[in-house]
């Protein structure tokens, strides 16, 4: 692909960066930049946070009730959030990959390849359990407690711990 | 004007501005959008404990723990700025169902009948809170991601590996809500 010729430098970079098998394992979430901010240079994220949040709580996605909804198949209602992110998602990565839109800052965007492992299955029904039973995944998480649900604090603080217990028996699992 | 913004946000709207999130991270400076990381990032911040996974730069993704900071300050002032005060509306086939399990506060976007300090140190409780919540940590981590992650980031970008995890969220959570769920409610 034109687009991974384009930033071959970088990616050499990235490829020769052990740091502890975080790309090759867990590639989700890990920063592709390599331009260093000031600390409070963080705060333009938390803007896109708050704005997310809002429509978190507005759309209702954090709703117990929505989530219940959704696992009976009674309403389309997180079907049609879900697919419309998806949707728009997609077509902005294929925007930016095909025009080679930079960031703010000049820098080319990078995307990683996923790896298939076990886990994805093994890992993806125990958190679709939780999800279920919780009425929430790790954002709303978040967004019910800022929205006044202090139990919830619980639930997040229990995320925390099996996130650890995951990290302490990693080895011993099938990947 | 007002009304739109005060009464519950349609699908469409709240997927775009979702969806929008993606392409606003990786232009601010090729961050990946992708919550569940934020559990890690703290279990390295505060409790590495020579763990090896969670020995990395954790401060590099200082920007994620701000976001998240952000959903909650976001998720405030939702609730008590942009709020209608009416009974949220869901089916009636739920309304029914949950009704048998003495679920019938729908004031609140949680289900205040379930979501109290009561519940909470019950045996019930301790399934939705403490058990729900270990399996969202546990099997995010172990997914390598969750419905941002995943669902989003992942299918945004055609990965197929996401799309096995984001039908192994679904399976996982059919399997609890209609034939687990039922018990635990009962409890």
């Amino acid at each position: 692909m034109d687009h991974t010729k384009s930033i071959a430098p970088l990616a050499e970079e990235i490829a020769a960066n052990t740091d502890f098998e975080v790309r090759s394992l867990d590639t989700v979430c890990i920063n592709e930049s390599h331009l260093t901010h000031k600390w409070y240079s963080n705060f333009k994220y938390m803007l896109v946070g708050i704005l997310f949040g809002i429509a978190f709580v507005k759309t209702e996605i954090i709703s117990w009730f929505r989530i219940q909804e959704m696992f009976r198949l009674q309403s389309f209602h997180m079907y049609g959030v879900i697919g419309t992110a998806v949707l728009v998602g997609m077509v902005s990565v294929q925007l930016i990959k095909r025009f080679n839109i930079k960031t703010i800052y000049g820098e080319p965007v990078l995307f990683h390849k996923k790896k298939f492992n076990k886990g994805q299955i093994i890992g993806g029904l125990m958190f679709g359990l939780g999800w279920a039973l919780t009425g929430a995944c790790p954002g709303p998480l978040f967004a019910q407690i800022g929205a006044g649900f202090l139990v919830v604090t619980v639930t997040l603080l229990s995320a925390i711990a099996g996130t650890w217990v995951y990290g302490y028996y990693r080895d011993k699992l099938p990947h | 004007m007002t009304g739109y913004l005060h009464n519950p946000w349609p699908w469409y709207i709240g997927g775009a501005i979702i969806g929008l999130t993606v392409p606003a991270l990786l232009l601010l400076g090729n961050k990946h959008f992708g919550i569940s990381s934020n559990l890690r990032h703290i279990c390295a911040a505060c409790l590495p404990a020579k763990i090896p996974f969670f020995q990395y730069e954790w401060k590099k993704e200082t920007w994620n723990l701000f976001f998240a900071g952000g959903i909650m300050v976001g998720a405030f002032i939702a609730s008590h700025y942009l709020g209608n005060h009416e009974p949220i509306k869901i089916s009636p086939q739920l309304v029914g169902e949950l009704q048998t399990y003495g679920v019938k506060d729908y004031s609140q976007l949680m289900p205040n009948d379930l979501f109290n300090m009561q519940t909470l140190l019950s045996i019930k409780g301790f399934f939705l809170f403490v058990v729900g919540g270990f399996l969202v940590g546990f099997g995010t981590r172990y997914a390598g991601g969750c419905t941002s992650g995943h669902a989003i980031t992942g299918l945004s970008n055609l990965q197929w590996p996401s799309l096995i995890a984001t039908i192994s969220f679904m399976v996982g959570g059919f399997i609890m809500a209609n034939l687990i769920l039922p018990f635990i409610l009962k409890l």
